[in-house]
């Protein structure tokens, strides 16, 4: 019998959110094939994990061993050592999480394999051609329904759009060791130095972002929000116009080719809401924008308002924030 | 050093994407077309490398005859040749894609030698397959690395940072090379007036591709339901401050 086989990242000994969001779209595929579910991870893979992918309903979890498949390991070589699992188990998909990972381990995967791949699906089914399929475009404001016309289907899993479940009857897992042979080649984009970004409040996870746009007017106008989300425990964003006048670094810049935000409150301070920035922040919990045109697409979007100048508005924030912390 | 990159005309649209009638692509009629920002920077750095290191940067596009406008854009950004791979849809398929513009490669590479760098976006902005550049490396047996953020050319060595959520990771490859690159590696430049005059009178080379099947095939398009509740104005300036800091406090930040 064949098999769903899926590829699953497990940082600190459990699974990635990610990772669990993309087997639980593979165990729904595996149902409506009635086909087992095998999980494919890095070694060393901690009890707990296992214990993590038999919930989800993995019944079969692939360690992988070899010494250059570590946390530094390429691209390719991950993905021959999928190719290869192929080769023995003749699985009718395999998929991976969308993260920056799994999204070049499957590419790679395809291209070795000469199959079509569909990046960043929501939901498959197979059908009598292959399979119809839901994919998300233009970074997540749009979706494709599209058909896939493989002997095997690959895919990547679009982060956050299917929620995580256990399944209804959780699987023994059997855990296999598999110990691959690779070629030289395979390793040569292996990481060689790493550089970390200098802590403090990451955007892509602090509380509450203060964003500015082309309405902040300048590099120093960006000050103010500094000082909100200094006093708040924030970060500070902004769109690409402040990004392409070098106001700000890239590195703050929200949206589709920028970063994905999801704060408790994301402060939109003069920007327009043009839809390549509000993919960035529509996962925001709630949306407050400042904007001196109220038909601005960010403020009818947004769940609060003030039309009005951020100039005017944003001293007078500080201040009233400044108070009431006493 | 010989430099080529690869860019994709997409519609820009603005606060909302309009479909047309029957669902099957995006309602172009009142927009204007790009490409995306990731391929913008690597038409930068191709243009930059080729004037440090001394030789020649080419852009290639597969799509309709209209994507001559994204060649002359580049080439006004300081690109020295353009080549056009026409077909008569909007888009292919990206396997197809792929291996429509390795044909194309090999056949500029027979004429004029090999590319030290083959330059990609890290995905295109409407489709987003991540996988064009990835296919093309492989078809060719050269290294890619994809999300890069630096580019340093040394010795025959490229040297790049990928970006990843803590920081970057650095990375070290043999020439020729294959970089799918993002969108913050540098700042594009505006062309100049200079620049879109030698544009405007380029020739762009056509090598019409050979038509192929790539696996994946649009149905239709759908925007997501959105549920639109009224936003509450809080006011106009100074004087909305009270009732926003109340909002600080409801999430729990005050
Ligand atoms: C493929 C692609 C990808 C892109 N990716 C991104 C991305 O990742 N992130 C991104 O942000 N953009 C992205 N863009 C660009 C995007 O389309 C917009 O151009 C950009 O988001 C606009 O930035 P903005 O809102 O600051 O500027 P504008 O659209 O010019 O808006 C400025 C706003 O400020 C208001 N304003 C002006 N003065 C004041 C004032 N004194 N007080 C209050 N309000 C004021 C105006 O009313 C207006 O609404 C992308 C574009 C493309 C084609
Ligand atoms: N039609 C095309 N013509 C030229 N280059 C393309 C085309 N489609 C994609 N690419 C290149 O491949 C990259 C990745 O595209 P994709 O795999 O569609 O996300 C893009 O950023 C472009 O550099």
């Amino acid at each position: 019998m064949t098999t769903v086989l899926t590829l699953i990242d497990h940082p600190d000994g459990a699974v990635a959110r990610t990772s669990r969001e993309t087997l639980t779209l593979a165990r729904q595929l595996a149902e409506q094939a009635d086909q087992p579910l095998h999980a494919v991870a890095l070694a060393p893979v901690a009890d707990e994990v296992v214990k993590e992918l038999g919930e989800l309903g993995a019944s079969v979890v692939h360690s992988i061993e070899h010494p250059s498949l570590d946390a530094d390991a390429a691209a390719p070589a991950v993905a021959e050592v999928l190719r290869q699992l192929m080769e023995q188990l003749a699985p009718s998909a395999v998929l991976g999480p969308a993260s920056d990972r799994g999204a070049a381990v499957l590419a790679h995967l395809a291209a070795r394999t000469d199959l079509p791949l569909a990046a960043n699906c929501t939901a498959i089914t197979p059908v009598e051609t292959g399979w119809e399929l839901t994919r998300v475009r233009w970074g997540g404001v749009l979706y494709e329904d599209a058909h896939l016309d493989a002997p095997t289907a690959l895919l990547t899993v679009a982060p956050h759009q299917v929620a995580a479940a256990p399944a209804t009857m959780p699987a023994t897992v059997e855990r296999r060791v598999h110990a691959p042979v690779l070629d030289d080649d395979l390793h040569v984009t292996r990481i060689v130095d790493r550089e970390e970004l200098s802590s403090g409040v990451s955007l892509a996870t602090a509380p509450v972002v203060f964003a500015g746009g082309r309405g902040m007017g300048n590099a120093e106008g960006f000050a103010i929000l500094e000082e909100l989300a200094g006093l708040l425990g924030g970060a500070v964003g902004c769109s690409r116009v402040a990004t392409n006048a070098g106001w700000r670094s890239h590195n703050d810049q929200v949206g589709q080719t920028g970063t994905r935000v999801a704060p408790d409150l994301y402060v939109a301070c003069g920007i327009s809401g043009a839809t390549q920035h509000w993919v960035g922040c529509m996962h925001a919990k709630r949306i407050l924008a400042i904007n001196t045109d109220p038909e601005a697409p960010m403020v009818t979007r947004a769940d609060d308002a003030v039309v009005g100048d951020v100039h005017d508005f944003l001293p007078a924030l500080v201040e009233e924030i400044r108070t009431r912390q006493g | 050093m010989r430099i080529l990159v690869c860019v994709k005309r997409v519609p820009s649209p603005g606060a909302k994407i309009t479909l047309t009638e029957d669902g099957s692509r995006i309602d172009t009629r009142h927009l204007g077309f790009t490409i995306s920002p990731h391929e913008e920077c690597a038409v930068e750095e191709a243009v930059q490398l080729a004037a440090a290191h001394g030789g020649s940067a080419t852009v290639l596009t597969l799509g309709p005859a209209s994507a001559e406008e994204q060649l002359r854009n580049a080439i006004a950004m300081g690109i020295d040749h353009g080549v056009l791979l026409p077909i008569d849809e909007d888009e292919w398929d990206p396997r197809a894609v792929a291996s429509a513009i390795t044909d194309a490669i090999h056949t500029l590479e027979a004429e004029d030698g090999a590319f030290d760098l083959l330059l990609f976006g890290n995905e295109s902005a409407d489709a987003g397959n991540f996988q064009v550049g990835v296919r093309v490396a492989t078809a060719l047996g050269r290294a890619i690395v994809d999300g890069v953020k630096g580019v340093e050319v040394v010795d025959g060595t490229v040297r790049v940072r990928r970006s990843v959520p803590d920081g970057f990771t650095v990375h070290a490859l043999p020439v020729p090379a294959v970089l799918a690159v993002k969108e913050g590696l540098n700042l594009p430049r505006y062309p100049a007036m200079r620049g879109r005059l030698t544009a405007k009178k380029a020739t762009i080379r056509q090598l019409p591709p050979t038509p192929r099947t790539g696996g994946l095939r649009t149905l239709r398009l759908r925007a997501p339901q959105q549920e639109q509740t009224p936003t509450r104005i809080l006011g106009s300036g100074a004087q909305a401050a009270p009732a926003a800091a109340d909002i600080l406090e409801e999430v729990g930040l005050l």
